[in-house]
């Protein structure tokens, strides 16, 4: 059966809407044999291919819930829909929460998927990434490989 | 506060446009008394950012504006350098240019079309909403949008902010086997986006047929993608180098972007629209077949209409995508040679939501001294508030709820890329 699959989402241009990217470089740098790591941008044809026939998938991306900036929640979004108040930030046309709410619809999810999200701070074009989301990160990574030691 | 009398809609973000932005509509005592539809740009980020770059960079600068239009904003901006430096790129490279285009108004149109647009005229809240009852469209729609991705990362080195391209041409051409590869999606996507036609020819529209300006470039040979006059419905027929003596870029107080106007005239439309009325006799054969089928007039004057006319050039960019792949040779060189000198380029090209103009001043050095980078959005602006208007107007007794969807969906007909040039789309209408 194929590898499981992290899948990192943001823009490095766009302040801490990076932190997916930057989880992912995390996770390359602790070296993960067995685990693919894919860089996106929450398309959901690009979401969808990247986890299908796989066991599990991780995604994540940056969110904004109102929560205090570097916040990370992690949902198990197998069987539950993700709450709806927890967008996850996209200056793209369809984010990832969208994709994988798509993919539900059309049957296409994985078997396990977990959604990581870290709460922004600024996501402007050019702003840099806030202290708190930069700390986010290893803890964003700590997250990622506890559901992947499961799978 | 409201008064008994008074209806207040708020909404905290607007989903399904490319983007952020605001809108605002004011009504006293029955009567349209106001209508924004504001953009927080962040202001002339990119302009600024490009001065004292290499003209070399300008191509993967741009591109970084928007990650739905990439290659609109590097097409420019190499047409604007080229022009700068006296630099003809013709034959293949040329046609590769094309195709790349074609790759990105599939990608582009059929996101749009099916899973942002198509919501709105089928009742659904969103594609998420629609995929439950119309699962094949969706599939159809993620196959298409799939195959205007492949054929972007083939000739763009990646799907998402493209790399391959440069000032004289690209880093690296493909080879025929390469682009042969694409040739079997394509011919599926071709019965697939006539499909998109008829579907979207299908659907119920709003009475409502506007004044437009249209505004679009004019090729002799092509239907519009890289090259051409800039013409309008109006008699508008300028060199790109004449952009600013023409077109106006001014401050509003509300909002970060500049809005556009003709000098003297007022709002213009640039898009699919625009391209169709003062192009259609350009379009491929097989778009102008599956126009005719389901009797599209010559010039579409219905904005929620776009849906289809959106569809029409789909058709046309796969068709056009086959016949490039069909001519194609491998060049020599991925690329003509380029010498920089100091002056100043102007390049205007078709991205999938209408005009883009760039214009460069470079130094002797090849740095770039001054950059101008006038979106599509930006100039839909003033049209799509006068839309705005119009339908409030004939909608004034609507319910709030009704009325606010039809708001938004106006707002969608110009699939406007706001992240192009903002942030938050919140909607407000204040009956106070």
């Amino acid at each position: 059966m194929a590898d499981p699959v992290v899948l990192g989402i943001g823009n490095r241009d766009r302040g801490d809407d990076a932190v997916g990217l930057l989880v992912l470089d995390e996770l390359a740098a602790r070296g993960l044999p067995g685990v693919d790591l894919m860089a996106g941008d929450g398309d959901p044809g690009w979401m969808l291919d990247a986890w299908e026939g796989r066991p599990c998938a991780v995604v994540v991306d940056a969110m904004v819930t109102g929560a205090a900036p570097g916040t990370v929640v992690s949902f198990d979004a197998s069987s539950t829909a993700l709450p709806s108040d927890a967008r996850l930030s996209s200056s793209h046309a369809l984010g990832a929460a969208t994709s994988v709410e798509l993919a539900r619809a059309l049957g296409r999810l994985p078997k396990r998927l977990f959604v990581i999200g870290v709460e922004a701070g600024s996501v402007a074009l050019g702003s840099s990434l806030s202290p708190a989301v930069a700390t986010a990160v290893g803890l964003a990574a700590d997250a990622a490989m506890e559901v992947l030691a499961d799978a | 506060m409201s008064d008994p009398t008074t209806r207040t809609i708020a909404v905290e973000y607007l989903a399904r446009v490319e983007g952020e932005g605001a809108m605002k509509v004011v009504v006293r005592d029955g009567v349209v008394e106001d209508v924004e539809f504001r953009i927080f740009e962040p202001p002339r980020y990119f302009e600024a950012f490009l001065r004292g770059r290499m003209y070399s960079e300008a191509p993967d600068i741009t591109a970084r504006i928007c990650g739905i239009c990439p290659v609109a904003y590097q097409m420019s901006s190499v047409h604007a350098m080229e022009q700068a430096f006296g630099v003809e790129v013709g034959g293949q490279l040329r046609a590769l240019r094309r195709l790349l285009y074609c790759g990105e108004w599939i990608e582009s149109h059929v996101l749009h079309v099916y899973l942002l647009h198509a919501p709105d005229f089928l009742g659904y809240e969103s594609a998420i909403h629609m995929a439950q009852d119309h699962r094949e469209i969706v599939e159809q729609a993620l196959r298409l949008k799939k195959i205007g991705n492949q054929v972007m990362t083939l000739l763009g080195g990646r799907e998402i902010h493209p790399i391959n391209v440069k000032v004289g041409g690209f880093y690296k051409a493909p080879t025929r086997a390469d682009l042969d590869s694409l040739v079997e999606d394509l011919q599926w996507a071709l019965d697939a986006s006539r499909d998109m036609v008829r579907i979207t020819a299908g659907l119920s529209f709003p009475e409502i047929e506007q004044p437009f300006e249209f505004v679009s470039l004019r090729h002799p040979d092509e239907y519009p993608f890289n090259e051409g006059r800039i013409v309008s419905s109006a008699g508008l027929d300028i060199a790109n180098t004449e952009w600013n003596d023409w077109f106006l870029e001014e401050h509003v107080a509300r909002s970060n972007a500049l809005h556009s106007r003709i000098r003297s005239r007022g709002s213009y439309h640039v898009g699919p629209l625009a391209r169709f009325a003062l192009n259609r006799d350009l379009l491929h054969p097989e778009a102008v077949a599956a126009a005719n089928e389901v009797g599209l007039p010559a010039v579409v004057t219905n904005p929620f209409r776009s849906i289809i006319v959106r569809s029409v050039e789909t058709v046309h960019a796969v068709a056009e995508a086959l016949d490039i792949i069909d001519r194609y040779e491998q060049p020599a060189a991925p690329a003509v040679p380029v010498t920089p000198i100091a002056g100043v380029g102007h390049g205007a090209t078709e991205a999938p939501r209408g005009l883009l103009y760039h214009r460069y001043e470079i130094g002797g050095d090849g740095r770039i001294l001054d950059a101008q980078i006038v979106p599509p959005t930006a100039q839909n602006q003033l049209t799509i508030e006068q839309d705005l208007r119009e339908v409030l107007e004939r909608n004034i007794e609507m319910a709030d709820e009704p009325l606010q969807w039809r708001l938004e969906q106006t707002i969608r007909n110009y699939d406007p890329c706001i992240s192009c040039a903002t942030h938050f789309l919140r909607l407000e209408i204040d009956r106070g």
